[in-house]
């Protein structure tokens, strides 16, 4: 399973803190997004945001970057701390 | 996912405040090689992009903020050379005046310690996942990323 956090204005836009999904047929971090999208059609407009930032463990990763089982995984728009 | 990396007495992820005389006793004490001692504050401000703003509310990633606090501190180690390092920044939420960040770094001299902070401060800005709400005279309004901010963290590539 991988597990999926989402923060900020992302989880409120998207009424989802947290979801799970079995890893065997997704590879990376684009096609995780293209089957959150076909499961929930509405988050669409929001996994198209280019801006969106992705981390994998609590490391920063890009699209292309390769999940295996027992990852987690969160979606979030760009940080404003400080 | 502990991150055995985190050192917890460099970085302080916290709701309540902090004192600065405080945390600068902390940098100093039994700190005879360091003649330097840079402290940054960051504070809550009364508006922001023409909105008069009553408060903040700050969100965090907790595990990553430390992890990504603690990467950036071990890059500032490796480019200057500097002493003791205290990064805290406060969540929850926060009123007009409040404390919200504070960085301090000493070293033997100004230089390390000036410029160590301000690529801490940079860094932290655009790589530690914290998210600010802001309650402004028009309702809650998440903040935007400033491109500034971008630009500012890339001159130290």
């Amino acid at each position: 399973m991988i597990k999926i956090v989402f923060f900020a204005a992302l989880r409120e836009q998207l009424g989802c803190q947290e979801t799970s999904f079995p890893c065997t047929d997704i590879t990376t971090i684009n096609q995780l997004k293209k089957v959150l999208v076909k499961q929930n059609p509405a988050w669409e407009v929001h996994f198209e945001n280019k801006a969106l930032l992705s981390a994998v463990n609590h490391d920063m990763v890009d699209g292309e970057y390769t999940l295996k089982s027992g990852d987690e995984v969160a979606f979030f728009p760009p940080v404003t701390g400080g | 996912m502990e991150d055995k990396m985190v050192n917890h007495q460099e970085i302080s992820i916290q709701t309540k405040d902090f004192s600065l005389a405080t945390e600068v006793g902390l940098l100093e004490n039994d700190n005879a090689i360091d003649g330097a001692v840079v402290t940054f504050t960051g504070r809550v401000r009364n508006k922001n992009e023409g909105l008069k703003v009553s408060g903040l509310f700050l969100e965090h990633y907790p595990g990553m903020t430390e992890h990504a606090l603690s990467e950036i501190i071990v890059i500032a180690k490796k480019r200057w050379n500097i002493g003791r390092v205290k990064v805290i920044h406060r969540i929850g939420q926060l009123n007009i005046g409040d404390q919200i960040v504070f960085v301090g770094v000493t070293s033997e001299h100004r230089q390390d310690a000036f410029a160590a902070n301000e690529f801490i401060m940079d860094y932290l800005k655009v790589k530690a996942p914290f998210w600010k709400k802001e309650l402004t005279e028009k309702g809650e309004k998440w903040l935007a990323a400033r491109n500034i901010d971008q630009d500012k963290a890339e001159q130290w590539d």
